[in-house]
Formats: structure tokens, sequence, C-alpha cells
């Protein structure tokens, strides 16, 4: 009997060790949020919901200060849009023709390089974008400055690529042989059964990829801060602009007083963005479950 | 006259010898079957005659196979339009995931007819020769998977007479049926080669008995016997014959 109630003692003991390690991670999530809230709410409410959200002007250091933050709303959604219509189609076709048509070795090796995309920092992203295609859009748009919207998109679209490849693989590989011998016994060629069969069986999965690339273009803070010229201005492809990522990393470390209460409204705002995000990909996920 | 030759047709997995200097002819507009132990090469054949085993890394093929006088294997074949015109259904029912409708009409949407009036004459032809009309006919919008699987097999046969071929391929379309769905599939199978050559690889030997006009008996990636259906399972010609189809083996 006494072996028996020791062994219980571990059993619980283990449990509560368990438990405590969870809540950890869930105690994480919620302190950041109600700090977030509680830090984000007073800005808001000094400056007023409308000026906050829709003014057009940011001018934290001015005499007169001014808090609007609409271009950073507006230059994060287009730059992850841009991202995405430039992403999703190369790394799409990408996973398409990976995961159906290409020879094994060839395979094996860009599977090794997107792995090796996805685990590159984000400044040597931006450090590169800095380089090489900053001076690029100069020249070859004839600019004053490369370091734009348009160069952040780039760097956007080239940082998503990774993920929406592999998770759009994963689930064209899931669809089951016997559909696409069914379409080739008909009479399909291979490309008609991958775009007609495989890639409508495969279309929560794919789904799932495209909000996953928006959900890492939207917090990307580094490499846009370094290519995007960070000046406060409405979006404009070909002009110096700054994301709601960047708004706050760049103001935070000499902020005070409404200044840096603002910024604490704007990473709010980021995170009710990236709560909507998560809520879409719960949404897809649940669909490939019931493998709608 | 014969529909399909196979001459001298040898076939390897890498270096694993499936199929053995095979010499069979199909006449037109009969059923013939194709029976042996599990593993004997009847399914490695049925896939040579549509070309489905080009999708197989590794395989080898020699020998001829002419279908209509000319060969498959030749190069610059067409093999989707060889695929239109010799169609298949598999062992297990496979429907697409998604409506009774779209299933149908995937086969004749590919080959590039569009016009509505088209397809819903085809769907419900191909639907009433495949004798599921009646079931599905109020359904056709609802996703395919939800029929039983002895739907989805007629559903499929439906889907593979749409786009109009000359000889349909069976493997073991029964096999995942039960026994009501069987007799349905086998009265279909039947009634269909009035205007379909039909090959059939059967594993229950009296479904060959019932259906077939001719029947070949593989073993070991060798045709044994081919012949009569009726003389074969009466007077087999050989004592390996015999032996499995009483049952001795296999």
């Amino acid at each position: 009997m006494a072996i028996k109630s020791k062994k219980k003692l571990v059993e619980n003991i283990i449990h509560g060790v368990f438990l405590v390690l969870g809540l950890v991670t869930v105690g994480c999530v919620l302190l950041i949020t109600v700090y977030l809230i509680v830090s984000g709410i007073p800005a808001i409410r000094e400056i007023g919901l409308i000026d906050f959200l829709f003014g057009k002007e940011w001018a934290s250091t001015a005499a007169e200060p001014k808090y609007g933050i609409l271009p950073f709303i507006l230059t994060s959604i287009y730059g992850t849009a841009g991202a995405i219509v430039i992403g999703v189609p190369i790394g799409f076709f990408t996973a398409v023709y990976l995961a159906k048509q290409a020879p094994t070795k060839f395979k094996a090796v860009m599977e090794s390089a997107i792995s090796l995309l996805a685990g590159i920092p984000s400044v040597v992203y931006g450090f590169v974008g800095m380089m090489v295609l900053v001076p690029g859009i100069r020249k070859v748009f004839n600019v004053p400055d490369g370091a734009s919207l348009l160069a952040a998109i780039i760097v956007l679209a080239v940082m998503i690529l990774p993920s929406i490849i592999k998770v759009s693989m994963t689930a064209l590989e899931a669809v089951p042989k016997e559909y696409e011998d069914a379409s080739l016994a008909l009479g399909a060629t291979p490309v008609e059964t991958y775009f007609r069969v495989s890639v409508p069986a495969a279309k929560s999965g794919i789904a799932t990829a495209v909000v996953l690339g928006v959900g890492r273009a939207i917090g990307e803070a580094m490499a846009v801060m370094m290519v995007s010229g960070n000046a406060a201005n409405m979006p404009s492809l070909f002009q110096s602009v700054r994301f709601l990522t960047t708004a706050v990393s760049s103001e935070m470390a000499y902020s005070s007083g409404l200044q840096q209460q603002a910024l604490f409204s704007i990473a709010l705002v980021l995170f009710l963005f990236i709560m909507l995000i998560n809520a879409t990909l719960n949404f897809f996920l649940k669909g490939q479950k019931e493998g709608t | 006259m014969n529909i399909i030759t196979a001459k001298d047709l040898c076939l390897w997995y890498d270096t694993l010898q499936a199929l053995k200097n095979i010499d069979v002819e199909i006449p037109e507009k009969t059923i013939t079957a194709l029976i042996g132990p599990s593993g004997c090469g009847k399914s490695t054949f049925l896939k040579t005659l549509n070309r489905m085993n080009d999708l197989i890394p590794g395989v080898k093929i020699t020998g001829s196979v002419c279908y209509q006088g000319k060969e498959i294997y030749a190069p610059g074949v067409d093999v989707s339009e060889l695929r239109r015109q010799i169609g298949m259904v598999f062992q297990k029912p496979n429907p697409f995931p998604m409506s009774v409708y779209d299933n149908v009409a995937y086969g004749p949407r590919t080959h590039g007819i569009t016009s509505r009036v088209k397809l819903n004459e085809i769907v419900e032809r191909s639907l009433r020769n495949a004798v599921i009309w009646d079931e599905v006919k109020d359904r056709l919008r609802k996703n395919a998977l939800g029929l039983s699987g002895g739907q989805q097999q007629r559903l499929c046969i439906a889907r593979a007479l749409a786009v109009e071929p000359q000889v349909l391929l069976m493997d073991e379309p029964t096999s995942a049926l039960d026994p009501i769905s069987t007799s349905k599939i086998e009265e279909l199978v039947t009634s269909l080669k009035e205007k379909y050559t039909i090959v059939i690889v059967t594993h229950n030997m009296q479904q060959a008995v019932r259906i077939s006009d001719q029947t070949a008996f593989f073993l070991l990636g060798e045709l044994i016997e081919y012949g009569n259906t009726e003389q074969m399972f009466s007077k087999p010609k050989e004592k390996r014959t015999e032996g499995y189809i009483t049952g001795r083996f296999g």
C-alpha cells in the first residue's frame, strides 16, 4: 500500500508541474492582452478614437503634436496586400509544381532551400533589401529615393514565400491519389488534373497558407523598417512610408508621456489585426478538419 | 472483330517481372473476365491497356498492345485521347469531392463541352445508362461523397460513360460492395455490353461465369489459359486452371 500511495504522489506532482507549465503559457498571453488594453486605452481616450484611427497626420514630437495613425494602418494593409498579391501566385504555383510534378531530387534540393529561406533572420532580409533593392528601385523607376512602400512589399513577398509554399505543399500532397487517377483515366492531362481536382480538394489548406502569409507580413517590423524609409506619409508606392510595427519600434526608445501612450495604442491596433487573422486561420483549419 | 490485341507483352516493376509474354485478343462488344490469385498480374495487365501504369515510377514495358489496329505504346500517341476512349472504373469507388452533377460533367467539361444544355443531356444520359438516375435525380447538386458505396461505384461508371468511351476497364469494381450492390453492378455491366467492350478483373469466379463471354486465367505473371468462359469453367484445358477454379489454391 505504501508503494502505491507513493506512486500516486509522484503522479500528482508531475501532473501539477505540467499544469503550472501550461498556465505559464496561457498566463503570458493573458498578461500581454491585458497590459496592451490597459496601456493602450488612455491615449485613445485623450486623443479621441476617430481622431486617432482616422487622423491623417502623425507628428508626435511637434510643438502641437498630432496623433493620427491612418497612414500606418493603410501602409500596413497596402503593404500586406501587395506582398500577398506578389507572393501568393509565386508560392502557390511553386507548391503545385513541387508537390505534383518536380523530379524527386530537384524537389529535395528545393525543399531544403525553402527551409533555409524560412530560417534567414529578418534583419538579413532588410540588409539585402537596403543594399540591393533600394538602389535598384531608385535606378529602375528613376525616383529620388528607393526606400519606399514598393521595396517593403517586395521584401515581404519574399519573406512569406516559405510558409505559403510549405503549407500549400502539405495540403496538395495529402490529396488522395484516387482522385487524380480517376481524372487521368477520364482523359484529363496531368496539368488539368492538378488544377481541376487536386487544387480544389486542397483549397482549405491553401487558404490556410495564405492567411499564415498575411500574419507573417503584417507582423514584420525589422526588415520593412530598413527598406521603407520610415517617414509617416500616407502610403504611395514610391514614397517613404511607416508601418504599424515600425511606428512603435522607431519611437519607443525616446518617447514619453502621451506620445508613449499613443505608441501602446498603435500596438493595441496591431494586436487586434493579428487576432482577426488568427480567427480567420482557425476558421479555415476547422474547415480542413471537416474535410470540406 | 478484335478491338484490343496484346502481343508478347512483358512488364517489369524495376527488376521484378510482373507480366510474362502475354498474348490476348479481345473481341468488340464482349465481356472479358481476368481471373487469378492476388499478385498474378491481372490488374497490372488491365492497366497496361489504358497506360495507367505509366504513372508508376520504374515501370518498363516491352511487346505490343494494339487498340483498333494502332500500337498504343508507339511514340507520339496521345495518351489523354487513348484514356478517353478506354475508360476505367477502379476497385474502390472514387468519386471526386464535388456534386453528383459535377462528377459526371467533369470528363465532358475537360474535353471542351461548355454548353449547359448539352452537359445536362450528357449527365442525364450517363446516369440513366449507369442505372442510378432515379436514385440521384433529386440530389444532383449534393456532394457525391454522401452516396452509399454501391451508388458511388455506379456514379463512377456513369462518370466514365460520360466521355463516350469504346472500352471500359473495370478493376474489381464490386470487391468493396455488399451483395445487393454487387448484383446491381453485374446487371449493369451485362447491359452495357450492347454498346461497349468490357474488360473486368474479378476475384469472384461466380461473377466471371455469370457475366463474361471469355475468361483469361493469370498465374504468377503468365497467361495460363484464355478462352470461352463456359468451356473454361466446364472443361479447362490446363491442370492449373482446374486447380484454381475448383478452389484447390488461390
